[in-house]
């Protein structure tokens, strides 16, 4: 077979092997009469009438701002401080064993303690997805600054370059490849975190309603909500994908050089 | 105007200590070019990064105009022999060669005009607004010779900047320093392991020893001017030159007395 | 470099000992509200007493149990089926669209099929953690496989080694190292989703036992089986670490990682 009649096979294959995994669910559904897995026609259309537009504004977008805020609060956060721990070797030494400890525990074993001290409103959220995020920046942010080209350090000392510039001209994008690595572990992160919260302790939400779903043996519904969060995790991958190839174009291109 | 006096530094304490430099002194003179050059591994770097401020000497010292140098004085540009590494790869051209500029706070157009010429004078205006990373290897130490020409130092110290670029970029990347050099009239300190290269650009050469580094001998390079890659590498002095360096590098410290005189 | 008056061993512990203090006095002195965060030395002293209760072991027993299978049977699953695919370059084009659009499913959201399917026991729970950390080894096996140094192929090729050979000298040995840190995040992966398992759906657990406390308005059993779920996280990351280490002291990866200690 041809090079250049491989890689159309690839590409084709790419694309119809899901289509076709999709097609065969259908194909097997179809008539179904196991309570718990429905047609996939059903299920679709559940999900046209529950989620076009019906539940955006009382579930998807509660959801969202969750996610959302939780997640900004710990970029924000994260960044900060893991570019002061990167720049002082002693800061990080003495943070060591409490980042540790904090990162290995189980976020979800947190939650009871979140429920407890802030309750079970949308701050509860919010606090339990911004600090399970911040782990995974926080070190990659360090390691983006440690891991700067001693090189570039001298350049920047030799041309006597501001500690201002140093740190927002150099040392952030220096780290963003790095930073935007542990964003993308973070944002699957903020996902889960968002579910199971709603999940647990929660009046509205997409977590919410696939939980309740199953309970009040709405089992179609509860498919189309599993469906949806499928779309959301495939979408905002996708979607920071694009974001990361944009702003990291250079990153892409100084590795490529410097491989080639 | 820079003076190296008994210039010392060791790596590390102890029974690990490694005597990188032994005991330097030379002097470099208001728009002189001078070359040093020593058998690989003979501590150049560790000098170069001393004498710029970025490494603190174990003993003796640096002064530039009579002030001690202990940390990167403004008046002094680097150009790094890893041109990939010293360039920074998110910026293009035109912010590389601004970048250094912030600190003189000049006014935007006064800032955008020396960066205009610099780039201008390496022969890369057409480049400006593409990144590092797309140029070639010599295009790349080009922008930071731009950078550091731009910068408008007194004193540039190069470290063994054209090592890694091949022969013909090579020879265009030393007329171009050659050049450049009258138009900004700047002192130009270079470090080279390659003697051809310190007697083709040199009015002095330090000659260094093998590690503790010492000075072997100081030559002075009397090749008429303006050089020429072609004619002043036929002149017979020139030969005379590069063997006379050679064999001071081999001849080593043993025989550094008789070194002296020559 | 000056002496400082600090030395650089003590900073880490100095650090800890402030942690504690600060989290001793500020409820004490009412900085935070006393009804919801007990003094430290309560907390320890419960996690001290519960060391010695037997129930306490069940629950991390049964944490245990559904870590070690989710992850037992992700591995088992995702490691021949990483090769398999990763070995071929049609079946991971072939593959690749459908992992991609698998992948970034969130495990959670099949909590209530879970439920549905397996109950609340710990059916529910391995198949969540498998399921989660299935992705895990499945996408490092791939890496692994796929990042095999092309010379070294070559160079066994021209010394005749057959397909199977190849296989099992040259392109398993180079994956290794991937699917080892492919399975140390599976293992954080999975205890994640075995505590998740167990705070949601109430499978008997850590997670159970964390959320009953509350429930129960026994703060400091509550804070001190928190605590003890963050030492189990801890425990199993650095085997891991630990391990993966001294497997792959050969490899540059870990070279450079103890050059920087």
């Amino acid at each position: 077979m041809s090079e250049r009649r491989q890689r159309w096979l690839g590409v084709g294959l790419e694309v119809t092997v899901p289509l076709l995994a999709l097609v065969l669910w259908g194909l097997l559904s179809a008539g179904s009469d196991t309570y718990y897995f429905p047609p996939l026609t059903d299920i679709l259309s559940t999900f046209a009438d529950t989620w076009l537009f019906e539940r955006v504004g009382s579930d998807v977008v509660p959801s969202l701002e969750r996610m959302g805020l939780g997640f900004a609060i710990a970029v924000v956060i994260a960044v900060t401080a893991g570019l002061l721990l990167g720049m002082s070797r002693r800061a990080r030494i003495a943070a060591a064993p409490i980042v540790e400890f904090l990162r290995a525990i189980p976020p979800p074993a947190l939650l009871p303690f979140a429920i407890l001290v802030i309750g079970v409103g949308s701050s509860m959220k919010v606090f339990i997805i911004a600090f399970v995020c911040i782990w995974p920046i926080l070190l990659n942010t360090i390691d983006g600054v440690r891991g700067i080209d001693p090189t570039l350090d001298d350049t920047t000392r030799v041309y006597g370059i501001s500690s201002r510039d140093r740190i927002w001209r150099v040392m952030l994008p220096a780290a963003t490849p790095q930073i935007f690595a542990g964003m993308r572990t973070s944002l699957s992160l903020a996902l889960i975190l968002m579910v199971i919260s709603e999940m647990v302790a929660s009046t509205n939400g997409i977590g919410y309603f696939v939980l309740q779903s199953q309970r009040t043996f709405a089992i179609p519904e509860m498919w189309s909500g599993i469906l949806l969060l499928g779309i959301l995790g495939y979408v905002l991958n996708g979607g920071f994908t694009l974001i990361e190839r944009r702003l990291l174009r250079w990153h892409r291109g100084a590795r490529a050089s410097a491989l080639g | 105007m820079l003076k190296v006096e008994h210039l010392a530094k060791t790596y590390g304490e102890g029974d690990r200590a490694v005597q990188a430099i032994g005991d330097l002194t030379f002097e470099v003179n208001e728009k002189e070019f001078v070359c040093i050059v020593g058998p690989s591994g003979c501590g150049k770097t560790t000098l170069l990064k001393c004498m710029s401020g970025l490494l603190a000497p174990t003993g003796g010292e640096v002064r530039l105009h009579g002030e001690l140098v202990d940390g990167p004085p403004e008046q002094m540009a680097l150009v790094f022999q890893e041109y990939s590494r010293s360039l920074f790869p998110w910026m293009t051209i035109r912010q590389n060669v601004a970048f250094p500029l912030r600190r003189k706070r000049l006014d935007k157009g006064a800032a955008a005009k020396l960066v205009e010429e610099a780039v201008e004078s390496v022969g890369l205006s057409g480049s400006v607004d593409r990144y590092p990373w797309e140029l070639s290897g010599g295009m790349q130490q080009r922008v930071a010779i731009a950078r550091a020409l731009a910068y408008q130092p007194e004193i540039l110290l190069m470290d063994e900047p054209f090592a890694s670029v091949d022969a013909q970029t090579r020879a265009d990347l030393e007329d171009l320093v050659l050049d450049l050099r009258g138009k900004y009239g700047v002192t130009i300190v270079f470090v080279t392991h390659d003697i051809d290269e310190s007697v083709y650009l040199g009015d002095r050469i330090v000659v260094l020893t093998p590690a503790p580094t010492h000075v072997q001998e100081i030559c002075e390079v009397g090749l008429p001017e303006p050089r020429d890659q072609v004619d002043t590498k036929e002149l017979p002095e020139f030969a005379r030159l590069r063997a006379h360096v050679y064999r001071s590098i081999k001849r080593r410290q043993s025989a550094a007395e008789e070194a002296v005189n020559a | 470099m000056a002496r400082r008056a600090i030395p650089d061993w003590a900073l880490p512990w100095l650090s800890v000992a402030a942690v504690l203090v600060l989290f001793e006095l500020l409820p004490r002195i009412g900085v935070l509200p006393r009804e919801h965060f007990p003094p430290i030395s309560q907390t320890l002293d419960t996690l001290a007493q519960q060391a010695g209760e037997s129930k306490f072991w069940d629950a991390v027993g049964n944490t245990l149990q559904g870590w070690a299978l989710g992850l037992g049977i992700a591995a088992a699953l995702a490691i021949p089926l990483g090769i398999v695919i990763g070995s071929s370059r049609l079946l991971y084009r072939a593959m690749r669209g459908l992992i991609e659009f698998l992948r970034p499913i969130p495990s959670v959201a099949l909590i209530p099929l879970a439920i549905l399917v397996y109950g609340t026991g710990l059916q529910s729970k391995v198949f969540l953690a498998a399921f989660a950390s299935f992705w895990q080894v499945l996408v490092a096996t791939l890496y692994g496989v796929q990042d095999v140094d092309p010379v070294a192929t070559d160079t066994a090729r021209s010394f005749g080694f057959s397909r199977v050979q190849r296989l099992f000298r040259v392109t398993l040995p180079s994956a290794v190292p991937y699917v080892a840190t492919g399975l140390r995040i599976a293992s954080a992966v999975s205890l994640i989703l075995t505590v998740t398992a167990e705070l949601v759906i109430g499978s008997a657990g850590l997670g159970r036992s964390i959320n009953l406390a509350r429930s129960g308005g026994n703060e400091e059993l509550m804070y001190a089986l928190i605590v003890a779920t963050g030492v189990l996280g801890l425990v199993l990351n650095t085997v891991f670490v630990k391990v993966e280490r001294r497997v792959l002291h050969w490899h540059p990866s870990q070279r450079r990682e103890a050059a920087a200690r």
